[in-house]
């Protein structure tokens, strides 16, 4: 058993506020990912939990207690650094086993632990050798064993993919999956790559400006993001957002005028909307599609075939959209194209740039990686 | 079409250069002027280099000459004798001040080191708003003139018996250096990655251990070679020992101050006991050079 509670927790460096209010539940054996864009606070309050960093104020509670005023060694945790941190004149079976050293664990059992979770990593050819003779995925996985090793109940992880190249992160992605299925152990990952969040996490917590945005599943926050900043974080290529008139809102939908002049009703609850207050529109890249009878229209402006898909970026007016489309869709740049979305892909965003509720909850909204129902304490905040 | 559209680039820079020089050639004159400012610098490096050795070379030469020769016309063709280093023997113990200055130089770099290790540590990881002005206060009492210190030193000195001891001297070089160590190992903690030891705390190490098992092993190269520039200096420094000591404590450079006697100089014997006062210390650095240039280059070359 492993829960992680943060009660209020807030820190300031001198006068600068970087975590304010941060009220989070992680429960036992649950992958939670933090996400973020750089100086959103992400880091810092993974620290704050490993105990390298003093919360301002608030409570740490780990299976309950709190832990404040605990050491970071003590607190049961292990921490994989981004940059691994690993120690250079130790060889991978010393630093692997360097926390055992510390406590005084006689050499033998120090090394058949070292071997068990080298086992799990498949280091064990590499035991002799120092970091520097390591390649990049090789010393990570090291870092990651020096954590298994101490048995930690909660696993943190500090950006760890970052100095790897592309195929090797989808690589690590899938082994770090593996290994939290395999340890049963609660794992909190902070990233900035939304797309590491959405494929192994249980639950992702999005935070910006030391505030958290929404919490939830993946899939909850790609249909269902609370705000403007979540729905345009997560979600790649970004979201789309254009200006739109309201022309009639009420519990059972919202009426806008788009750009071009068509109106469309979008089934979310406009209960709360004051007459003429500014909406904007949010629709994803991969909801837009190219229809000679859409309701929108504009110039391609730049084309990137992938293969598989298309994006076509847009110019609409002012605004540029982006729309994500069949590989083979055979047109150029500068054809005018029109192109339109189902209304129940879109979202309806208020002069706070709040979502508006929808009306329908879209059904894989509620599933985690393990097709799991998630706990009651996701949901904005 | 590639090969083409060099050959119209080509045509076209050596007309726009006005001369009808083929492109290949116009490559060399840099190179040349590469090489001549490779040559330059080497003779200016020698020429620097014999200029800082010369006194050396010249001094260790009349060491080997009899006092009449040495007062003499300048010259290299001489008789050698070992004559001057048989009379500065015969005149004065070189053991007892070598064996001195070893303990000296020695001891006050150990204490500097155990001094200024700790508080380094706490100004590159744990800094306060007044680190940066304690690191540029401690510099500045470097600009002091020790003159300027001199009669309170030695009053305090000679309250406390401190007067001609090795623990005197010892103090007052760890005192003198502890500025210059702290700021060296600072840069080179400074250049520590903040992660291994954050790791190292995960661990469940403790400051100490730390510092044991991680900080120091990590930075030795650094460590090293403060402290090698700390012996170098204490074994150097004339002006505390001459002033402080007499004959008990004293250090080679006192025993190479007593050769300026009243009596006047005597110039072969002044020169055979400096060559021996710094035969050791040059020795000792020759021997250490690549660790010393390692070590002052270590936080430069990033």
């Amino acid at each position: 058993m492993a829960t992680l509670q943060l009660k209020q927790i807030t820190k300031s460096f001198g006068d600068t506020d970087v975590i304010k209010g941060v009220d989070l539940e992680v429960n036992d054996r649950e992958f939670v990912v933090f996400v973020g864009p750089s100086g959103c606070g992400k880091s810092t309050l993974m620290r704050m939990i490993a105990g390298l960093e003093s919360a301002t104020s608030g409570d740490i509670l780990i299976d309950g207690a709190r832990m404040n005023e605990v050491g970071p060694a003590d607190r049961g945790l292990a921490m994989v650094f981004q940059s691994y941190a690993l120690y250079p004149h130790m060889t991978v079976e010393g630093n692997m086993g360097f926390s055992m050293r510390l406590a005084g664990v006689p050499k033998e059992a120090r090394r058949e632990k070292v071997l068990e979770a080298a086992k799990i990593l498949q280091l064990e050819p590499l035991l002799d050798r120092k970091p520097k003779a390591l390649s990049g995925g090789q010393r990570q996985r090291v870092a990651i064993g020096r954590a298994i090793v101490r048995n930690p109940s909660i696993f943190l992880f500090d950006e760890p993919l970052s100095n790897l190249d592309a195929a090797l992160r989808v690589q690590m992605r899938i082994e770090l999956a593996r290994l939290h299925e395999e340890l049963d152990a609660t794992m909190i990952y902070v990233t900035h790559d939304q797309i590491e969040a959405m494929t192994m996490a249980d639950k992702i917590v999005v935070l910006h400006d030391g505030v958290v945005e929404q919490v939830g599943s993946p899939m909850e926050l790609y249909h269902h993001p609370c705000n403007r900043f979540v729905a345009g974080f997560i979600g790649s290529p970004k979201m789309n957002f254009l200006d739109v008139d309201l022309v009639q809102s009420g519990p059972e939908g919202v009426r806008i005028r788009l750009p071009g002049g068509e109106a469309c009703t979008v089934p979310v609850d406009g209960s709360r909307l004051a007459a003429d207050s500014p909406l904007e529109l949010g629709i994803r890249p991969e909801h837009l599609q190219l229809d000679d009878q859409g309701p929108l229209a504009g110039e391609i402006k730049v084309l990137e075939r992938l293969g598989g898909q298309t994006s076509l970026y847009v110019q609409m007016g002012e605004a540029m959209v982006t729309l994500m489309t069949d590989g083979d869709v055979a047109h150029r740049v500068h054809d005018k194209v029109r192109f339109g979305f189902a209304p129940g892909r879109a979202h309806l965003f208020d002069a706070e740039t709040q979502a508006l509720p929808s009306l329908h909850q879209h059904p894989l909204a509620g599933l985690t990686r393990h097709d799991n129902r998630l706990s009651s304490t996701s949901g904005c905040q | 079409m590639t090969t083409t559209t060099k050959h119209d680039r080509l045509e076209t820079s050596s007309r726009g250069g006005g001369q009808a020089v083929p492109a290949r050639s116009a490559k060399l004159p840099f190179l040349a002027s590469a090489n001549t400012r490779k040559l330059g610098l080497t003779v200016l490096g020698w020429t620097v280099a014999l200029l800082i050795f010369f006194p050396i070379f010249w001094m260790v030469l009349t060491g080997f000459k009899t006092e009449s020769a040495a007062i003499a016309d300048p010259s290299l063709i001489f008789s050698p004798t070992l004559e001057s280093y048989q009379a500065v023997q015969e005149r004065a113990g070189y053991t007892r001040f070598a064996l001195n200055s070893v303990a000296v130089a020695f001891g006050s770099t150990l204490l500097a080191l155990l001094i200024a290790i700790p508080s380094a540590y706490s100004m590159a990881f744990l800094p306060t708003r007044r680190t940066k002005g304690t690191l540029l206060w401690m510099l500045s009492t470097k600009m002091l003139p020790p003159v300027g210190v001199l009669v309170p030193i030695y009053l305090i000195f000679r309250d406390v018996g401190l007067l001609d001891t090795r623990t005197g001297l010892i103090i007052i070089y760890t005192l003198m250096n502890l500025p210059i160590v702290v700021w060296m190992l600072y840069t080179f903690f400074k250049d520590m990655p903040k992660d291994i030891l954050e790791a190292g705390r995960m661990d469940g190490a403790t400051t100490f251990q730390e510092v044991c098992f991680l900080l120091l092993p990590l930075t030795l190269p650094g460590i090293a070679s403060t402290g090698l520039l700390s012996v170098i200096l204490s074994w150097n420094e004339a002006f505390w020992s001459l002033n402080l000591t007499s004959s008990k404590a004293a250090p080679l450079t006192a025993y190479i101050a007593s050769f300026s006697s009243p009596e006047g100089l005597f110039w072969a014997k002044l020169s055979a006991a400096s060559t021996m006062a710094i035969a050791p210390i040059l020795v000792f650095g020759w021997l250490t050079q690549k660790q010393m240039v390692r070590g002052l280059t270590f936080g430069a070359v990033k």
